[in-house]
């Protein structure tokens, strides 16, 4: 149970302790027009089977970041390499998981959940099977025939991470996926992933401005300092995953991690 | 191997199927009630009498049962019907063709936005002369002044509906590296579907609108004959017949749209109704 935070100095990860890494940012920047500088000369490593949180204050091109990862957005210079090989747009070790969830609203659970499988010509048969399969791994079996308007907010991004995953991508990208999502939800969610993922053994790349939930959910906790986004340091919370939830959010590690996460932000509110 | 769903994530307080079958009847029961209480507001004022042009609806009915029996109204429409439907078929394939394209690319959108924004904006009715003048007074001329009133209202409504289909969505298929002719396909024309089809209720609707007008102004044929005729020797509760069942039909084509469009492209909302 004992639990220590170790900040390390912006630096491209310590071969020694990190394994392969599976995605590697090469001197990102990113202008939106002439003026708005949101990403200057980001590297970053995002070690396989990880779960690294971008984590920042709104305006730190957190978000940007991610999208260009997914290859959905382009960098102004600078390269992105997915297993060795430079992003040039959105591939199949890659799924995306939307703030809004994105659902089509015209189609079904199954349907939206096969989605990605039915853009790369998956058989219907297959790919519904293979749906069901999700949406009983995200716990909406019986949901399978309704449309997204029946479905509460949590759910909804529960199809959003069963389209992800049936697309069976190495790599989640997570842009806030629980934003839009009340806390109680909330915190169910941030669990039930915890144990998906030990299950599916995905590298995720997760977008966030709670601090508690980077820190609960990450191995790795990038934090992006604003205007532009540059990397302010990086944080690993070595935090037992064998604890129950709530003995994590009772652990003093954890608390100690959180505030001083928090002292290093606070500066950038004022 | 599985999570399970905590009740609080339960159905986020829909009504259950027999309190929406409830609900539905009512609603049916009231629009029933409504078209009764707006045909006895007409008999009333027929019998004020607001007009000796204005005849009671009871007249109007009797006049319009005549007109069926002896097959005058069924000519009229054989009649009608011809520049109406290939008008506002052209009008419905071509305008949702231009619309797309012009939604979809900016200079497609520069070529066709002025002609369709100047067309919606002129009044019809001033150039039907124009119309005559080049077109004749044949069904040519009836069929172009329907496309001059449909036509750009489908365009313009199927334009602003594929421009602001949801980029979010767009995002969504490009990430999971839809083709641009699957986002088009899958994603751009089913979100743009209900503004689509709301244009094409409203065209239809200004399509008989063309008609009529042109059977007016240009030879009387048809139902326009019908109403023109009537008027002229003082036979109203027959020109109020023939009105009459054009708004019916009117409105019959524009629900049968309504039902298409959530059968085949919002299956929804077939469902939440």
């Amino acid at each position: 149970m004992m639990a220590q935070a170790t900040a390390l100095k912006a630096a491209p990860g310590d071969p020694a302790t990190d394994p392969a890494p599976i995605i590697e940012v090469r001197n990102i920047t990113k202008f939106y027009g002439e003026d708005v500088h949101a990403l200057d000369s980001i590297n970053l490593d995002f070690p396989v089977g990880q779960m690294t949180t971008l984590l920042g204050p709104s305006g730190c091109g957190k978000t940007t970041l991610l999208k260009i990862i997914a290859g959905l957005l382009e960098p102004s210079s600078g390269e992105v390499f997915v297993k060795g090989k430079p992003v040039t747009g959105p591939g199949p070790e890659r799924a995306f998981v939307f703030q809004d969830f994105a659902l089509l609203p015209w189609a079904t659970v199954v349907r939206n959940v096969a989605f990605g499988l039915e853009l790369t010509g998956v058989p219907k048969a297959q790919r519904e099977d293979k749906a069901r399969h999700y949406i009983a791994e995200v716990g909406l079996s019986g949901f399978e025939n309704k449309f997204p308007h029946e479905l509460s907010g949590g759910m909804r991004q529960r199809v959003g991470l069963a389209r992800a995953l049936a697309v069976n991508a190495d790599v989640l990208l997570m842009d806030e996926p629980f934003s839009a999502v009340d806390e109680q939800t909330r915190r169910k969610f941030q669990e039930d992933l915890l144990y998906l993922l030990s299950v599916e053994k995905k590298t995720v790349i997760f977008v966030t401005h709670s601090i508690e939930e980077a820190v609960y959910v990450s191995d790795q906790i990038v934090i992006l300092s604003p205007r532009p986004g540059r990397i302010h340091s990086k944080i690993r919370p070595e935090i037992s995953r064998t604890a129950t939830p709530d003995e994590i959010r009772r652990d003093k590690a954890y608390l100690d991690t959180v505030e001083e996460i928090w002292t290093n932000l606070r500066k950038y509110l004022d | 191997m599985s999570i399970s769903t905590t009740p609080a994530e339960g159905l986020a307080g829909l009504p259950g199927p027999k309190g929406s079958r409830t609900a539905l009847s009512r609603v049916f029961i009231l629009r029933v009630l409504s078209v009764i209480g707006l045909f006895a507001a007409w008999e009333i004022a027929g019998m004020v009498p607001i007009s000796v042009a204005f005849p009671k609806f009871s007249e109007t009915m009797i006049a319009l049962w005549e007109m069926i029996l002896d097959g005058r109204l069924f000519d009229a429409y054989s009649e009608t019907l011809k520049p109406l439907a290939v008008g506002v078929l052209i009008s419905a394939v071509f305008g949702v063709g231009i619309g797309v394209g012009m939604g979809l690319n900016a200079r497609t959108q520069w070529v066709f936005e002025p002609i369709f924004v100047v067309l919606q904006a002129s009044p019809v009715a001033a150039l039907i002369p124009l119309i005559t003048y080049v077109y004749g007074i044949g069904i040519t001329a009836k069929t172009v002044a329907v496309i001059i009133l449909a036509a750009p209202i489908i365009v313009l409504n199927t334009y602003k509906a594929v421009r602001n289909a949801s980029p979010n969505l767009v995002q969504m298929c490009r990430s999971f590296q839809g083709t641009r002719a699957q986002e088009i396909w899958k994603v751009i024309i089913p979100a743009a579907a209900p503004v689509i089809f709301a244009g094409l209720r409203l065209g239809v609707a200004a399509g008989f609108i063309g008609v009529i007008l042109a059977e007016l102004l240009i030879t009387p044929t048809g139902i326009g004959d019908i109403i023109s005729y009537h008027q002229s020797v003082a036979e109203y509760a027959h020109m109020y017949a023939a009105v009459f069942t054009i708004i019916v039909f009117s409105a019959l084509v524009v629900g049968a749209l309504e039902q298409a469009e959530t059968r085949y492209f919002r299956p929804e909302k077939r469902k939440s109704q």
